[in-house]
């Protein structure tokens, strides 16, 4: 099942342009990583497809983005509706400076998704276990969510990401700022998330794109050159850029 | 080569020596002069919070008095003081001639016929007895007896006359004049006697200027903040308001003044010297500080808590009224607080809309007359009396020490509240 299908999109930052007709498919319930060089464009495109690039008074976005057969570039399209179904973790984790119980709750609080104080909690607990945290937090939901460790930041940014249920999970590079334990437990993590969450994920490490995406893509100069399955794009891929970067001769 | 490695390293180290040697030097010259400067002040002030007595026996008599037998409280409220006032002290010197009288009645305030009064409405049970009752030293004697006095100068230039400090010496050597707190500095108005003359019109005229100010600045200068800093497109017009609220900051405080002049009072026909219209003129120069500072603190939440909030769906409008604007609180709380510190001591707007006239009553609300502390010095600055110079000082202590309070309160909240990112 196609989740989200990406139509000629073009984006402009002022009068450069950072991409150029991404055409990109992307399956449902699998994740996808999108690997390149920096600045060629994977976190832009990342970030158009939940509008997350309208905060940047200078960018604009061209082309179709269908999510759901909708068209999230159109007018009528609610952000807000859009982002409650499209969740993001970013590169850094960014915690609100409130309470780990207060990050969590404050995605359903927002969009009215609990009646009562108990579903709340319920929310907050499924949620923090979904993201393999609530072990280790469960003692200290009301302290701050500033004071965890960086992994465990991450994970709570992830919780907070999934507590209003999103159907896709976007994730820009969330284990670089992360030592290779916190990165296994991320990982894992996002192996579990793909069951009920379509992921798509922006990373450097083409090991944890090949670990843990079904599909990559692979852009270079605000062009997508390939994508296909990991399994292809890592052994077998058709272009000769692919395969240089895949082998490390640039990048 | 190596010879001249080690002249350039020496070289370094003797320049960063230098850089520290001046720095240091730098330091010591500000703590000196700030130390010159509240040495001073103090040195001069401390003796406005003691204030003279003397010790005059007065004789109740009731029929100097005008009273009859048995007097109601309203009879005592009406009688005449005036002459046992004056009588007792003219008793102080049994010879004195008819000037002489005169110069006795001098050596008190004005206010003793009212200090009598009042010892007999408080103890109606001295009519016809004799007691001794504490009446204000005119200035020039609390000055006599504070040691600021130049006794030695010719009769002809002084204002105390020979005859007075023989009298007051006279008094001193019997124990009859007594120095206490001075606790009518702090709740007299304004006056044209220096003994009487106290700060509490001034005070209350800061306090409700600054209130009116906070009302008006705050709200104003935070809603801009926030709309230009988190809604406002960026393009030219955001840009020329930009660099105008800067401008606004630097214009001199006067011209400020000349607004509250020529607009509040001249068009608005608002209350003239009141904290209302100065309160309005201050806002107008705190307004710039405090945008910059809210604006100052609003950049500094970090972006990612933005990008955190608008990617799980908040609106923009949660975004800046759930995150952004809390954590910029402590920020622009500690800025306003500056800002009204600064306009606290702002003189120049405030003679201006005429808070420079002469108050001798206690405002109880922004729409009275009144006048302000820098006012009040400046007001007591220019006064001829002696007995002001130690209140100028006296009054710089207080504004110092509002001023400081004030700043203290800034810093704590700004280390208590001040959110540590990860």
């Amino acid at each position: 099942m196609i989740k989200i299908k990406a139509k000629d999109v073009d984006v402009f930052y002022g009068k450069k342009q950072a991409l150029f007709n991404i055409t990109l498919d992307i399956e449902e319930n699998q994740v996808t990583a999108l690997i390149g060089p920096s600045g060629c464009g994977k976190s832009t495109f990342l970030r158009c497809l939940n509008r997350m690039n309208d905060v940047i008074d200078i960018c604009s976005v061209k082309g179709e983005i269908l999510i759901n057969d909708f068209n999230i570039n159109d007018k009528s399209c609610d952000v807000v509706r859009l982002r409650e179904k499209i969740g993001m973790v970013f590169q850094k984790p960014n915690p609100f400076p409130k309470t780990l119980y207060e990050n969590v709750s404050y995605g359903p609080t927002i969009h009215g998704m609990a009646q009562s104080k108990q579903e709340m909690d319920e929310i907050v607990e499924t949620s923090l276990k979904k993201a393999a945290l609530w072990e280790e937090v469960k003692d200290r939901l009301h302290e701050p969510g500033t004071g965890l460790s960086g992994g465990q930041q991450q994970r709570l940014c992830i919780a907070r990401a999934i507590s209003v249920r999103p159907e896709v999970i976007l994730m820009d590079e969330p284990c670089s700022a992360l030592d290779p334990i916190a990165t296994a437990q991320i990982e894992e993590l996002i192996d579990e998330l793909k069951k009920e969450h379509t992921i798509i994920i922006v990373t450097h490490s083409m090991a944890q794109a090949a670990r843990v995406s079904q599909n990559t893509g692979f852009f270079h100069l605000g062009q997508l050159i390939e994508h296909g399955s990991t399994d292809k794009i890592f052994k077998n891929p058709d272009n000769k850029k692919t395969q240089d970067y895949i082998t490390g001769r640039f990048g | 080569m190596n010879k001249n490695k080690e002249q350039l390293l020496n070289k370094r180290y003797k320049a960063e020596q230098r850089f520290r040697l001046y720095g240091l030097s730098a330091i010591f010259m500000a703590l000196l002069f700030l130390t010159i400067f509240i040495f001073k002040i103090f040195s001069t002030g401390y003796s406005a919070f003691q204030k003279t007595w003397l010790i005059v026996p007065v004789t109740f008599d009731a029929e100097l008095m005008m009273l009859d037998q048995n007097p109601s409280k309203e009879d005592l409220q009406d009688a005449d003081y005036y002459d046992i006032a004056l009588k007792s002290m003219a008793d102080l010197d049994p010879n004195a001639n008819e000037d002489q009288e005169n110069e006795l009645k001098r050596m008190v305030s004005y206010f003793f016929e009212k200090e009598i009064k009042n010892k007999l409405l408080n103890d109606p049970n001295l009519i016809g007895k004799t007691k001794e009752v504490y009446l204000t030293a005119s200035d020039d004697l609390d000055q006599v007896f504070k040691g600021n006095y130049p006794r030695d100068l010719p009769e002809d230039q002084r204002r105390v006359s020979d005859y007075q400090l023989k009298i007051f010496d006279q008094l001193v050597a019997n124990g009859k004049v007594e120095s206490k707190f001075n606790i009518s500095f702090f709740t007299n108005a304004d006056s044209r006697e220096a003994e009487l003359a106290g700060i509490a019109s001034s005070f209350m005229g800061s306090i409700f200027s600054i209130l009116v100010c906070l009302m008006i600045a705050f709200p104003v200068a935070v809603l801009a903040a926030i709309y230009l800093e988190e809604f406002a497109p960026k393009n030219r017009f955001t840009d020329f308001i930009e660099v105008n609220i800067n401008n606004l900051a630097a214009v001199p405080s006067i011209v400020f003044g000349l607004l509250g002049l020529g607009v509040l009072l001249a068009i608005f026909h608002l209350p003239r010297s009141t904290p209302l219209v100065g309160g309005i003129t201050l806002s107008l120069m705190t307004l710039p500080t405090i945008i910059i500072a809210a604006r100052a603190s609003l950049k500094a939440v970090p972006p990612s808590i933005r990008e955190a909030a608008l990617a799980i769906g908040a609106s923009r409008m949660q975004t800046t009224m759930h995150h952004t604007v809390p954590l910029s609180m402590p920020g622009t709380l500690s800025g306003t607080i500056i800002g009204l510190a600064q306009a606290l001591g702002e003189t120049a707007p405030l003679i201006l809309i005429g808070m420079v006239a002469f108050v001798n009553t206690i405002p109880g609300s922004p729409m009275d007359p009144a006048a302000s502390l820098p006012v009040q010095i400046y007001i007591w600055a220019e006064s001829a009396e002696r007995g002001f110079v130690e209140k100028v000082s006296a009054c710089i202590m207080v504004l110092l020490g509002f001023l400081i309070i004030m700043n203290l309160f800034a810093q704590i909240i700004r280390h208590k509240f001040e959110k540590k990112w990860s």
